[in-house]
């Protein structure tokens, strides 16, 4: 048998399935193992050349920094925007005074949304002040407009230049999966480095971080433009500026609507972590909390970021909606009366205007109106100390005993195994894997990503790191695949869900580590508990959208022909759920991927460790660099493998904080 | 098109919003908070005599040690308070490039060890002294170190040997890194409330001290030269006798009074616990705790004499 004969048979999969080769596959691996277990190891070496290289470079740039022209002018140039952009956002937004600002984002929800969004807005904002957390919060809210901006200037230009060309999307995309999957930490070092410390520097990993979300949603926006509407305004002689500006654009609203939507929320994530390249705002809050051990504190400044999460989601959403020009023909929208991106009148928004500029020259004029009162202050601080507390003495013994389990009957083992095992044989093992679900281009891929990381010189903490990243995806499936079925199918449940998972999903992690600590200890299981936090809402949201998305006359048909519920969830909805649920697991193991540096935190050691170590000892920035990128190369390596076994993901989104 | 007018003139109302703050100042002084509050306690006496005895702004800077130090050399970081050591940081900022100056001693000796939860000392009586550490090494066993005792580090940017030592003493341990001080901290805290066991890497002056009073382990004491080679370490760590202050050459030169005071500032590791304690404890959950924290030790009679002496 020929080797490149091999797919075409297992995908035809009828004498020599997918499942006989996967077991055949798992046999070789075994024999292999015990045949040449103990050789040909690549055990972690500190001082390897690799990091050195990098360090090195570290080493150049910071000597020539300030006398290499091309550095100083590039820097110097980006520098200066982006620290002019911050310091516009936030000295309007912390000297305008509170009352102005309420004002002001009461009206904008008034003219997007009406009434009920205006109330979101007014009660989540004067939340903040109530938290007395006024202050932070808009240093938070204005760094993270400033990177949003710049998000925007750098992304929608790129964005529809890969919205018309396949080539240049096809050029940017493996770019914009490295930037995305790329933990903070490893280039929060170099952007001190470049930037040195402070709003600027922050302001410009935070567009890095978002931009590719920007990027991404504006050249889908493009490309579903109906090619149909292109060609007629072409052969009508439209120019290719004027296709751009009057029909590709317009039509496309609404996803550049969605696209700073899910700018803004990533960015909004990211400042938090910005904290220690010395950015202003909550992660102070937040920082300063774990640094006393109390958890209570850091819960408030945590709360204040996922109500700015909600008031912004709201907000940005019914704007995108409303600047639909395809919304005038829409019912739903019809209501809203003839006028088209607003929900009031031209003399009630000429006097709301009037009343936020009085405000801010009143804001301006007083101090009463830059501190919020604190008659009205609430911390939340008692009681979630008091909870935490509780859980430590009353849930150890259980929790402890299920951390064992995982750690003695899983973790070790698997890592065991892995790092036993000769390299050459653990990369077979993955080309034949991938080979087996995604066919031989991606095995190829996977195959090149897993020997780059040997030749970092990390391939001992990257099996590491790879154990506890399979497993904490394997638990996120699981509790994510169950619930997601549950809310799929009782309306109830999805909407109790619904501001739990918002709250998973924008709660920085730092908050919720160190009462996980107290009940793991330090260990992987406690990093796996994080990830899982963070990567199962959005699973839940997909499983739960696939099957809500099967056509009713399907089930109608298999309902009429006698199927019970259970009959009917895995015999038809979950098969022609299939496309959801495998993005789902897509979904799952990125974000999984991006909370490895969070479990560095909290003694899941490995590559997590290494990246953190690297952003804090100046010796060790070579390998902390390094092992960023390792992280992205077993990033790239787990989609491969997997995305064979259904389509690729159009957009990828999602990704951890840090 | 109104529309458009009205919004404009919002914007440009914000944008006078954002360049009219501030009035006349004296002069800001940016000051780096590392992380742990030992450090804020000095930092928070010094910004409150900053403020209100002299009429600076100060700024507050949550920083780790290497990036602080980072900060000398692009203006974001006028004054370390409280320096542990970093020889090599030292070489770089102070020698090297000229960014930094030495601002003298703040008179608080500092200890890093290895350190236990007093229950264990009550149990195992015998367990301060490093030659039995290999008997109790089965004690520390956790899921993350094997067959080894588990020997726990904290946040990674603070100083350790602890890998070195293992080795250079022969000692059946390995060390787990916790990842960051507040990790460490917890695991200790649950040590002593659970009665587990637990051995790592911790350091005085600490808060947390006062709440749970570690128990330092002796390892053979550090001689000159006794740590020469980085990867094999028979002693323990060398004592940090007066850390000192680091500021940067620009505060040194243009500082005036701001750089006096920082200069004179010196007191004891006793004053400092007391503060970190005001810090942690009394005003704990305060949002203001350390300005709080600073002006109660100042408002404190017995202490008038110690913070007078410091002004310029």
């Amino acid at each position: 048998m020929t080797a490149v004969a091999l797919p075409a048979r297992l995908r035809g999969g009828t004498a020599f399935g997918r499942g006989t080769w996967l077991v055949l596959l798992a046999v070789a691996f075994a024999v292999g193992y015990l045949i040449f277990r103990g050789t040909s190891l690549l055990p972690h070496n500190e001082d390897a050349g690799v990091f050195k290289f990098f360090s090195d470079v570290r080493d150049w740039v910071n000597e020539n920094r300030n006398a290499n022209p091309v550095l100083v002018i590039v820097v110097g140039t980006i520098k200066a925007v982006a620290g002019g952009l911050v310091d516009l956002f936030v000295g309007a937004l912390t000297s305008a005074g509170w009352p102005a600002i309420v004002a002001l984002v009461a009206a904008l929800g008034l003219a997007f949304g009406g009434w009920r969004l205006a109330l979101l807005q007014l009660f989540g904002y004067l939340s903040l002040g109530v938290l007395g957390l006024w202050t932070p919060a808009m240093q938070t809210l204005g760094l993270t407009l400033a990177a949003v901006v710049l998000s925007l200037i750098v992304g929608i230009p790129i964005g529809v230049a890969a919205g018309r060309s396949k080539r240049v999307l096809r050029t940017i995309s493996p770019v914009l999966d490295a930037m995305q999957i790329m933990p903070t930490f490893a280039y929060l070092a170099p952007m001190a480095l470049f930037f040195s410390i402070g709003s600027a520097s922050a302001a410009i990993a935070t567009m890095i971080y978002a931009v590719p979300a920007t990027i991404r949603i504006t050249a889908l926006g493009i490309r579903l433009v109906p090619a149909a509407t292109v060609e007629a305004a072409a052969s009508l002689g439209a120019t290719r500026g004027q296709l751009l500006r009057k029909v590709q654009l317009p039509l496309a609203a609404r996803a550049l609507g969605l696209a700073i939507n899910q700018t803004i929320m990533l960015a909004l994530s990211m400042v938090v972590v910005t904290v220690l390249i010395a950015a202003p705002g909550l992660g102070g809050n937040i920082l300063r909390g774990l640094e006393v051990v109390d958890v209570g504190a850091a819960f408030d400044a945590g709360l204040a970021i996922v109500i700015l999460a909600i008031v912004l989601d709201r907000l940005t959403d019914s704007a995108s909606r409303r600047l639909d020009p395809r919304n005038l023909a829409d019912a739903s929208v019809a209501r809203f009366g003839p006028l088209p991106a607003f929900a009031f009148g031209r003399r009630a928004a000429i006097a709301a205007i009037a009343v936020v500029v009085g405000l801010v020259v009143v804001g301006l004029m007083s101090a009463a109106a830059q501190t919020f009162p604190d008659a009205v202050e609430f911390s939340f601080r008692g009681p979630v100390n008091a909870i935490t507390g509780w859980i430590k003495v009353n849930l150890v013994l259980i929790t402890s005993a299920v951390k064992n389990a995982v750690s003695y009957g899983v973790l070790n083992p698997v890592e065991y195994i892995l790092t036993t095992a000769p390299w050459w044989l653990v990369v077979g093992a993955t080309f034949g894997l991938a080979w087996i679900i995604s066919g031989l281009r991606a095995a190829i891929t996977a195959t090149v990503c897993l020997v780059l990381v040997a030749a970092l010189a990390l391939w001992e903490h990257g099996m590491q790191t790879l154990t506890t990243v399979v497993a904490a995806t394997a638990i996120t499936l699981l509790i994510g695949g169950s619930l997601g079925i549950v809310a799929a199918r009782n309306d109830r449940a999805s909407s109790v869900m619904r501001p739990f998972l918002d709250a998973a999903q924008t709660m920085p992690s730092f908050v919720y580590l160190i009462p996980a600590v107290a009940l793991f200890q330090a260990s992987r299981f406690t990093a796996i508990v994080a990830a899982v936090i963070f990567a199962v809402p959005p699973v839940i949201r997909l499983v739960e959208q696939g099957i809500r998305m099967v056509p009713p006359t399907i089930v109608e048909a298999a309902r009429s022909s006698g199927a019970s519920r259970s009959q009917l969830l895995w015999k038809v909805q979950l098969p022609v759920a299939r496309p959801a649920l495998l993005l789902a697991a897509n979904q799952g193991i990125v974000m999984v991927l991006g909370m490895v540096v969070v479990g560095g935190l909290v003694g899941a050691g490995a590559l997590g460790y290494d990246v953190v170590a690297g952003f804090a000892q100046r010796s060790d920035f070579g390998e902390g660099l390094a092992a960023g990128i390792a992280i992205v190369l077993l990033g790239i390596m787990l989609d491969r493998i997997t995305q064979g076994a259904g389509s690729r993901p159009a957009t990828r989104l999602a990704k951890a904080p840090v | 098109m109104r529309m458009k007018l009205a919004a404009g003139t919002a914007v440009v109302a914000l944008i006078l919003a954002a360049c009219g703050g501030g009035a006349a100042q004296k002069g800001t002084v940016k000051i780096a908070i590392n992380p742990w509050v030992g450090y804020e306690a000095d930092a928070a006496v010094v910004a409150y005599l900053l403020e209100k005895e002299l009429g600076y702004k100060v700024e507050k800077l949550p920083l780790t040690e290497q990036i602080s130090w980072e900060g000398f050399e692009s203006g974001t970081v006028d004054v370390i308070i409280e320096n542990w050591g970093h020889a090599d940081l030292a070489q770089k900022y102070i020698t090297d490039e000229k960014v930094a100056v030495d601002a003298g001693s703040t008179g608080v000796d500092g200890i890093i060890g290895w350190y236990v939860p007093p229950w264990m000392v009550t149990e195992y009586p015998d367990i301060t002294d490093w030659n039995n550490l290999n008997k109790y090494a089965d004690l520390f066993k956790t899921s993350e170190s094997g067959d080894l005792g588990q020997l726990l580090d904290g946040d990674p940017s603070f100083v350790t040997n602890d890998e070195a030592i293992i080795k250079g003493l022969d000692l059946n341990y390995k060390v787990v890194y916790a990842g960051s001080e507040a990790a460490l901290i917890e695991s200790f805290r649950a040590a002593e409330t659970n009665k587990t066991p637990l051995i790592g890497y911790f350091y005085e002056p600490q808060w947390f001290l006062a709440e749970v009073p570690l128990v330092h382990i002796l390892l053979p004491e550090w001689t000159e030269g006794c740590d020469a080679d980085p990867n094999n370490i028979p002693c323990d760590y060398a004592p940090y006798n007066d850390l000192n202050k680091i500021v940067s050459k620009k505060f040194a030169d243009t500082g005036g009074d701001a750089y006096k005071l920082v200069t004179n500032f010196q007191w004891t590791g006793a004053d400092q616990n007391l503060v970190a304690k005001y810090i942690t404890i009394d005003f704990a959950g305060d949002a203001d705790a350390a300005a709080k924290a600073a002006e109660k030790w100042i408002k404190d009679p017995a202490n008038e004499s110690k913070w007078k002496a410091w002004l310029p």
